[in-house]
């Protein structure tokens, strides 16, 4: 099949949920499967149309349910896979997120976050499933999730997403919104050589030698047999031993799980976590913001800094893991923080988490609809400094 | 006190020399899992038997078959089959199938689950798997009840069936799982109950010879859970129901196929014709797309 289509290297004038798309195949995923949803939808129809021209599978399914379920398949068969959609979907998909998380599935879930919640404000962004993406599955686990601010970024975080999709063996969650999704802004796409593509951690003993398919390397993840190897794997979402059998008598099996589920990600966080710092070596006032949001409150900075405030952003790109430490460090120094997000409060609560009662957290909550106005986040940042 | 002799000598007897003779099946079955969790006199082995020798026979290339289940008694049995094999959650097994074969034209993928799993919280996905004809094997083993979470009604309990959430009968109109298929677009339909072992197995085989969307509705006892409040409580009474009541009747109409607590059932093959796959249709457009 014609693979040069494949990377459409170039600079383009491209909306988001396109570039999102772009990024996906640039990374090499093959198969998608997805019901569409503003403002996600232009994903599921680029996907529609560029999956056919590069040997890949585009499938709509019959509900969100389906589509990860879907996705998860076609990972089992070798595949990167990878599924769009906004809130009300990504409600569906979290039982089988959690599915994807327990069998450790690469895979990539794209949430284009609108206003909720139920069916809310389908045309209009939010950033209200930022806690929902933590923990939406039942159960204890670590999630890897990230939030682009533009189009670009969307790109590079989709390929990015898929590269720690394959690194950790689990799926990573794309939280971006139907601002960012659907802007049109400059996108580059480099060459196919400059891309860095981590790829899927195979068995390095042949089929019938003793292959178990949850004994993890020293990082605690373990190389992954898909079907139609030979190895005769089994994978269950009940709690299992290291052959892939259930074990549910005792909770050994679940203590040694589920340790090794959380630990995979929280002991190489510093691998996982990216963050952009602006204006922070002396700042008395952090804003901590992600996504849109921080997008927007980049001109108030500005302002403030007119007024002779001295404060800085500190950008979430990877949102969960959450950076702790970074936000625990700047607790030491600073005077306060402001927590722009479009939502009423949910990764100001974790600001606060790691604050710790040392320095006061200022929400600058919105409901959903719109992004902050200026004045919003400024007053926030002058009542910081009073 | 003193060794019994007897003991003594069994032990003498004991034949661990002798060459273990191997079963057939043994091969496509994870020995070390069993015992399996099934009640005695439950029907879902027996499915699992017929469904094995089919595969035996069948010429596939065994590391390409692929089975896929839901959650349910009959969902384990992904987990005792020496295949590559998924357990998936409740419901999703044939959308999960739909991605690992779509992914993977070469995989030969079989969904095997029970009725409450396939047609009750997974109606959706069933219904739309066969009306695209994903090229898939789909084998129900329909007990009329859930098993596994203590003999609750789900959509294909009779009506007047007394289940642990009809205590006073089921009043809901059930499903006809042969007309479901047939009317959503499946190429091979036919219902055998697990007493006729070996047109169940050649129905298995037919299925997984067929390219498409291939159904057989395996009607199996319960006697843990709906037998016993059926006036059958063992397996063996409700094979005895299975022999008088069970009637063959190939090619029968499947709107006509419908099952009534301790009424008639009809078996045999009810839909067996061709049309292009999902693939098929799906290969049709990518010159169109490369075009582009
Ligand atoms: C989402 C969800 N809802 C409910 C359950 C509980 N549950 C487990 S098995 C089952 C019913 C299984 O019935 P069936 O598919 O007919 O299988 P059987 O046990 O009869 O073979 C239910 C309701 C679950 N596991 N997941
Ligand atoms: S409860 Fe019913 S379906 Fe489940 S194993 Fe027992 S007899 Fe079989
Ligand atoms: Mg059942």
């Amino acid at each position: 099949m014609s693979s040069e289509k494949g990377v459409l290297s170039g600079s383009f004038f491209m909306q988001g949920d396109v570039a999102c798309a772009e990024g996906a195949i640039t990374a090499g995923c093959r198969f998608f499967a997805g019901y569409p949803i503003t403002p996600a939808t232009e994903i599921a129809q680029r996907m529609a149309a560029r999956m056919p021209q590069i040997g890949g599978t585009y499938i709509q399914m019959e509900d969100e349910l389906g589509s990860m379920n879907a996705v998860l398949g076609a990972s089992w068969a070798g595949v990167k896979a990878m599924t769009a959609t906004s809130g009300p979907g990504f409600s569906l998909m979290m039982e089988n997120l959690g599915l994807g998380i327990m069998t450790e599935t690469p895979c990539v879930l794209v949430n284009v976050q609108r206003g909720g919640p139920s069916t809310g404000l389908p045309t209009l962004v939010a950033q209200g499933d930022m806690m929902q993406a933590r923990w939406g599955a039942h159960g204890p686990y670590e999630i890897i999730a990230l939030a682009p601010s533009s189009p670009q970024e969307l790109f590079d975080l989709t390929i990015r997403a898929f590269n720690l999709s394959e690194r950790f063996r689990t799926p990573v969650l794309i939280m971006t919104d139907a601002e960012v999704g659907h802007m049109t802004e400059r996108v580059v796409i480099p060459p196919p050589e400059e891309v860095t593509i981590v790829p899927r951690r195979k068995p390095r003993i042949p089929p019938g030698d003793g292959y178990q398919p949850y004994v993890a390397d020293d990082d605690l993840v373990p190389p992954m047999a898909v079907a139609g190897e030979g190895y005769r794997i089994h994978v269950t979402g009940l709690t299992h031993d290291e052959r892939g059998y259930p074990a549910t008598s005792d909770d050994s099996a679940q203590w040694k799980l589920i340790q090794r589920l959380v630990n995979k990600i929280r002991l190489y966080k510093d691998e996982i976590i990216e963050v952009e710092e602006l204006y922070l070596e002396d700042a008395e006032v952090v804003v901590v913001s992600y996504g849109i949001a921080a997008r927007a409150a980049m001109w108030p900075i500005e302002l403030a800094h007119r007024e002779g405030i001295k404060v800085g952003m500190l950008r979430l790109i990877t949102v969960w893991p959450f950076a702790e430490e970074k936000i625990r460090a700047l607790a030491e120094r600073a005077r306060a923080f402001v927590v722009p997000e479009i939502n009423w409060g949910q990764i100001a609560l974790e600001v606060e988490r790691c604050a710790a009662g040392r320095v006061p957290v200022y929400l600058v909550p919105h409901p959903g609809g719109d992004i902050h106005k200026p004045e919003q986040v400024l007053a926030a940042i002058r009542r910081a400094v009073a | 006190m003193s060794e019994p002799t007897l003991r003594t000598e069994a032990k003498a007897v004991e034949p661990e020399a002798a060459p273990q003779e191997r079963h057939p099946m043994d091969d496509l079955l994870r020995e070390e899992r069993l015992p399996h969790i099934w009640c005695s006199g439950c029907g879902i082995g027996t499915a699992l038997t017929c469904f094995i020798s089919a595969l035996l026979k069948s010429g596939l290339d065994l590391d390409k078959v692929v089975v896929v289940s839901g959650i349910g008694c009959t969902g384990r049995v992904a987990g005792y089959v020496r295949l590559d094999s998924f357990h998936t959650t409740h419901g999703r097994a044939i959308p999960f199938a739909t991605g690992l074969k779509l992914a993977n034209p070469e995989l030969k993928v079989v969904v095997f689950s029970g009725d409450g799993d396939l047609v009750t919280i997974g109606g959706n996905h069933f219904i739309h798997a066969a009306r695209r004809n994903i090229d898939m094997t789909v084998i129900c083993v329909n007990n009329f009840n859930y098993g596994m979470t203590g003999g609750q009604a789900g959509a294909t309990t009779p009506v007047g069936a007394v289940t642990t959430t009809t205590p006073y009968g089921n009043y809901e109109h059930p499903f006809n799982l042969p007309y479901l298929a047939a009317a959503s677009g499946a190429v091979y339909v036919a219902r055998w109950t697990v007493l006729h072992v070996r047109r169940l197995e050649r129905a298995i085989s037919e299925a997984l010879a067929k390219r498409g969307f291939s159904f057989v509705e395996v009607v199996s006892p319960c006697p843990t859970n709906f037998g016993r409040r059926h006036k059958q409580r063992t397996g063996l009474d409700t094979l005895r129901y299975y022999h008088e009541r069970g009637i063959i009747r190939h090619g029968a109409d499947p709107r006509s196929v419908d099952i009534e607590l301790g009424g008639d059932i009809i078996e045999g093959k009810f839909v067996d014709i061709e049309k292009p796959t999902f693939s098929d249709c799906c290969a049709g457009i990518v010159q169109k797309a490369i075009a582009q």
